[in-house]
């Protein structure tokens, strides 16, 4: 589904990736694991046109998007739920929703989706009028999560959807992602929670300053010394 | 007639009815030129709401709005009614044209860039504009049927500012309906928070600033036409000072927000009409007490009256 290969990209003098490749194929929950700094943001914000490539490719289903501008790219059914969760706070949770509906004109259809959403949370049907910024950290998460859904994506891309939050909601959180899937949306999930990550992982990478240096499946990766001494405290 | 004969007058019923029935047809200028000043407040307000830049050329994109009616009169033969349109489809495009070539490349350059280019941007378009229209000042078309005078239970009124009140109402009606209800409001909405959360969300960033760039200067234009129906000398220079009170106006009701920028514009419009009525020894002096009426806004709520922190 979606294919990159030898991504560079650089902030002037840093170079944030240098030549990185994976794939994430259709159906599956693909992680790219990291510490901070590693580049994994900068790895989807390329992937969207949000930052030059400089050099190398991606491909979505076969077609080359590179560098092509962000509203193109995410018409093309691909969704990112952005670091920071960054949902819009002067808006309310319906017009949050609704602005993530931007490209669909089909009313039924967005009124369909609005409902599977408040199925998957609950609480966001409750602070419907409620302005985005009033809502909690969590709140705000699984706001942040509905707004990419509602363009209904193929192929959803979350930016560490856990950091900041307390660990009974990361569980949560996490079971929630695992039912997305099994709704039949591929996955493309960027943690610093390792563990969490790569348990519910077909496929990991780990990403060091801005290179690939290790890839497995999940169980192979909780399994492996190098990540268990790096990644998972001990 | 000694002095205190004249008080006893004053104080007899018929004095007092003067008194009301000349306070009510100021207060009827103040309101419509609080709308006018309102809607020149929104220009400033939206712009800076959507993209964060105080647009300074937009006294002058005033100014431009003016001169094209005229044109569209003097030049093109158009009846005066075709000619205000003509101007607001012309100002949108002045407008537009500005943000491509002045603020759309510094969009990524320090916020100072651009503030810099549209203090540059303002005096190019009068130094356009005195060298193009001439400096002097030119007669503004007064469309005979809107010079009457309307007798509303003895309060005289002129038609043009009725006509100013009711269009103003219309206009802040539809913008209203424009940023609230439809997905352009939406999309402006948006990008004021963050543009690359906008992007994300399929929003074309630059088709959004375009529309509010529009937006903004249809509304100048058409306060532009209805100070210059009120006063019908327009020049090169004429948008510096309703432009500085427009601003002010957005500033006293909290830059970013609509609604404080109409009741800013109302203000400052009242205060200068009821000044010049009925301290007119203190007229001079309007622009001190706008300012002054700035400094205390802020003092107490430095983001304005309806301003978010
Ligand atoms: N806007 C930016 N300007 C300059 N350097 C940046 C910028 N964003 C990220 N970087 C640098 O790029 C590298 C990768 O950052 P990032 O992709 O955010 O990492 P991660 O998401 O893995 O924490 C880091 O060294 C970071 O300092
Ligand atoms: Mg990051």
């Amino acid at each position: 589904m979606l294919e990159v290969r030898d991504l560079h990209v650089s902030y002037g003098a840093i170079k944030a990736l240098k030549g990185i490749s994976f794939k994430v194929e259709k159906g599956k929950v693909v992680t790219l694991i990291g510490s901070n700094g590693a580049g994994k943001t900068t790895t989807l914000k390329a992937i969207c046109g949000l930052v030059r490539v400089q050099s190398g490719n991606v491909f979505l289903n076969g077609e080359n998007i590179t560098n092509k501008p962000t509203n193109e790219i995410v018409s093309k059914k691909i969704a990112m739920v952005p670091e920071g969760r960054r949902i819009f706070p002067n808006l309310t949770v319906y017009e949050n929703l609704l602005v993530g509906a931007y490209q669909r004109n089909d009313k039924d259809g967005i009124q369909e989706d609005m409902e599977w959403i408040f199925s998957l949370f609950p609480v966001l049907k409750e602070r419907l009028n409620q302005k985005g910024g009033t809502l909690s950290g969590g709140e705000q998460q699984m706001l942040a999560i509905g707004r990419a859904l509602m363009s209904r994506p193929d192929l959803l891309m979350l930016d560490e959807p856990s950091l900041g939050l307390a660990p009974i909601i990361v569980e949560q959180l996490f079971e929630v992602i695992q039912k997305i899937h099994s709704e039949g949306k591929t996955i493309l999930l960027i943690e610093q929670n390792a563990y969490a990550a790569l348990n519910i992982a077909d496929y990991a990478y780990v990403l060091e300053t801005g290179r690939i240096v290790l890839q497995g499946t999940g169980k192979e990766l909780l399994a492996n010394e190098e990540v268990k001494r790096a990644y998972l405290g001990g | 007639m000694s002095d205190a004969q004249a008080s006893a007058c004053a104080f007899s019923s018929g004095g007092v009815l003067m008194n009301l029935t000349l306070f009510l047809q100021h207060l009827a200028n103040g309101v419509a030129l609080g709308f006018v000043f309102g809607l020149v407040a929104i220009g400033y307000t939206l712009v800076y709401g959507v993209v964060k830049l105080v647009n300074f050329a937009h006294g002058d994109i005033f100014m431009m709005a003016a001169f094209f009616v005229y044109y569209g009169i003097v030049l093109f033969s158009f009846p005066w009614f075709l000619s205000f349109l003509f101007a607001i489809f012309l100002t949108a495009l002045l407008g537009i044209s500005i943000e491509k070539v002045a603020y759309k490349p510094l969009r990524n350059a320090p916020r100072i860039s651009s503030l810099c280019s549209a203090i540059g941007m303002s005096f190019l378009l009068e130094n356009f504009a005195i060298v193009v229209f001439g400096g002097r000042q030119k007669p503004f078309y007064q469309p005979a049927v809107l010079n009457k005078t309307l007798n509303v239970w003895g309060v005289r009124i002129q038609l043009v500012t009725i006509i100013t009140i009711v269009v103003s109402i219309g206009a802040l009606f539809f913008l209203s309906y424009l940023v609230y209800k439809t997905k352009m409001g939406l999309a402006m909405r948006a990008l004021a928070y963050d543009f690359d959360t906008a992007r994300l969300m399929g929003i074309n960033v630059d088709r959004t600033i375009t529309f509010t760039f529009a937006v903004g200067s249809s509304l100048a234009a058409i306060s532009a036409i209805f100070w210059a129906l009120r006063y019908p000398q327009i020049w090169p220079f004429m948008g510096v000072f309703p432009g500085w009170r427009a601003f002010t106006a957005a500033i006293i009701g909290g830059i970013g927000s609509i609604k404080g920028a109409m009741v800013g514009g109302f203000l400052i419009g009242m205060i200068s009409i009821l000044l010049v009525a009925f301290l007119p020894d203190l007229a001079g002096y309007r622009d001190a007490f706008i300012f002054i009426m700035l400094v205390f806004v802020l003092l107490f709520k430095p983001t304005g009256l309806f301003g978010e922190t």
